[in-house]
């Protein structure tokens, strides 16, 4: 454990998070090491979303401590906090892409915010964003209504990407693709987290992107990690929920 | 050549300047190497510049290679280097055609609304006779909300503006006619023009504002969402469900709404004429009497609920022409509440030239 803290991109301390009566994360730990692709299941409604939301701050906590990049967000500034928003990218469930913008300039827009470069450097990086995402130019100058569910997917994650963060969460990236689709998305997930040494923070419920994409698998039940560790752990665990998701009859077809 | 530091997007802007700098010794020399073993990280913009900076400088006569790559780079100038020429963002010329294409589109739209609008007037008769043959099909529940929301939740605010309009007619009334020492006739202004124009005119462009554009962000909203898409395979005719009880409620709401602002100006411009013009109200009440006739009330009040049509077919089809984005959203609610004022007050003067040729 205490190694694990040396290098923690994330950490998270006794977070509990409460909407009216209900609550919903009930002192939760939970630490994401640099450079691995952390899965993040748990039964619907858990509360997946809703520690990704705390964590990048859009839902409050009652108690606990984040700290990402070893800033505690609590106590940073505004300037502190800038610069962390700066390093990390977010894909939203819903890729969350600004519809009166076309493909280009949701892509351009973190990129103009934060840096001062010539309009041709902005063409060209949308460009390589694009390609790496597996997308062609010619989609550049779509609008978000124009685009299929994959493409929005693929998009969104350009522009997560657009400012080359070094931590990346991924809200249910494949949920609404293909098979085919969402195999290759893993496959993209995995070599851009090689490429670009990317830390990657997955919630999922694809068994696929499980055993593909990820290093590590935290599970979330009760307001807590129920457990975390690799896809063996996972299926070595006696925990009841554990044992029909990784040993169920759809695990069982995605192992043959 | 040789690169060193780091090479990422914090200090893209330093870089490009750098790299643009270097593109000059194009041509100058057969081999270029460049060197980036001493380059301490690297990202997508750093290796993009690269790339650029190494692509500038090869042609038909130089080759420039990229030299002392680390390993964990390697993938990534790889990647990069697969990528494409960026192809120019389309901008569109300036132009004195382009101008008249313009207007001429314009006109055309113009053309298009005019047409929209009868087939939505079309279309919501076709659904109310539809509803009138088969009665168990109308939505009681949905048109009694819509009633609440633009009626009764109306109330308060139509009431408050037109007593303050009763009473500033009033007042600048007594104020003019005081100089000819014919202040009672403030009375025969303030009936005639509330009961027959203000009031309900007044009322229209407040519904306009309030209920037309609330009718269309509602259903444009929906149309972004494919709910009205839904609605729609599910065997469900849209109008009947959604726009017949708005309509409804509209048609319903407007001459109430008149009918208590009226009410409230008449009151309004008597309390001014007592308080400011020393009108007492029996004396006040006694020329009103004399001054208007029912018809003025039925004029008023016959004008209320076409008035309430032209808003929500108009509200409805802009709610129905919004397109995926949210910007597209806030010209159309924008479009609903400017069309649907401008419409009324057409209206307002087909209805002046109707009654004054059969001499009401």
């Amino acid at each position: 454990m205490a190694e694990q803290e040396v290098d923690a991109i994330i950490r998270v301390r006794d977070i509990t998070v409460q909407f009216g009566k209900t609550r919903v994360l009930d002192g939760l730990n939970l630490d994401v090491k640099r450079g691995e692709i952390l899965g993040f299941v748990g039964p619907s409604g858990a509360g997946k979303s809703v520690l990704t939301r705390t964590i990048i701050g859009l839902v409050p906590k009652v108690a606990g401590r984040i700290e990402v990049f070893g800033v505690d967000l609590d106590a940073a500034n505004s300037a502190q906090r800038q610069a962390v928003e700066r390093r990390w990218g977010i894909l939203f469930q819903q890729g969350a892409l600004f519809s009166s913008l076309t493909v280009r300039q949701n892509i351009q827009f973190p990129v103009r915010e934060y840096l001062r470069v010539s309009q041709r450097l902005l063409d060209e990086i949308t460009v390589a964003k694009l390609a790496m995402v597996g997308l062609k130019p010619e989609v550049a100058d779509r609008y978000p209504s124009e685009l299929s569910g994959g493409m929005i997917k693929r998009v969104a994650l350009a522009r997560a990407l657009a400012l080359d963060p070094e931590l990346v969460f991924l809200d249910e990236p494949t949920s609404g693709l293909d098979p085919i689709g969402a195999g290759e998305f893993d496959e993209l997930v995995r070599t851009l987290q090689r490429t670009l040494g990317l830390t990657v923070f997955m919630v999922t419920h694809d068994l696929d992107s499980l055993y593909t994409a990820c290093d590590r698998i935290a599970v979330l039940g009760n307001g807590k990690i129920i457990a975390a560790g690799s896809i063996a752990d996972m299926k070595a665990s006696q925990h009841p929920w554990l044992q029909q998701y990784f040993n169920g009859k759809r695990a069982r077809a995605v192992v043959a | 050549m040789c690169a060193a530091g780091n090479w990422t997007a914090r200090f893209a802007p330093a870089l490009e300047r750098i790299v643009s700098d270097a593109e000059k010794l194009r041509g100058s020399r057969p081999h270029i190497f460049i060197d980036v073993s001493q380059v301490a990280s690297l990202d997508t913009f750093g290796a993009w510049l690269i790339e650029r900076l190494r692509r500038s400088l090869s042609d038909a006569s130089a080759e420039a290679k990229i030299a002392g790559l680390s390993a964990n780079y390697s993938s990534l100038v790889d990647e990069v280097s697969r990528v494409g020429a960026a192809p120019r963002a389309a901008t569109e010329a300036l132009s004195i055609s382009g101008m008249f294409e313009q207007i001429g589109r314009t006109v055309v739209g113009i053309g298009g609304t005019i047409i929209g609008l009868i087939d939505m007037l079309g279309a919501v008769l076709a659904a109310a006779a539809k509803v009138l043959i088969r009665p168990r099909s109308f939505r009681l529940t949905s048109t009694v909300h819509h009633l609440e929301q633009v009626c009764w939740r109306a109330v308060p605010i139509v009431v408050l503006i037109t007593f303050l309009i009763g009473c500033i007619i009033s007042q600048q009334g007594i104020f003019h006619f005081r100089r000819f020492g014919a202040d009672i006739f403030v009375v025969d202004m303030l009936g005639v023009l509330v009961l027959r124009e203000i009031g309900v005119l007044l009322v229209a462009i407040m519904v306009a504002g309030r209920s037309g554009s609330a009718y269309t962000a509602e259903l444009g909203s929906m149309k972004m969402r494919e709910e009205i898409d839904a609605l729609r395979t599910m065997g469900f005719d849209p109008i009947e469900v959604l726009i017949l009880p708005r309509m409804l409620a509209l048609v319903l709401a407007l001459p109430i709404l008149a009918f208590l602002g009226a009410m409230a100006a008449l009151y309004g411009g008597g309390l001014v004429a007592w308080l400011y013009g020393g009108v007492d109200p029996e004396a006040f009440l006694l020329r009103l009497r004399d001054a208007i006739s029912i018809d003025h009330f039925i004029v008023g009040l016959v004008k209320a609920p076409v008035m309430a049509a032209v808003i929500g077919i108009v509200a409805c089809v802009e709610g129905l022409a919004v397109q995926g984005s949210a910007e597209s959203l806030g010209q159309h609610t924008t479009a609903s509440v400017v069309k649907g004022i401008f419409f009324v007050i057409v209206m307002d003067g087909v209805f002046a030239i109707f009654f004054a040729s059969i001499g009401m």
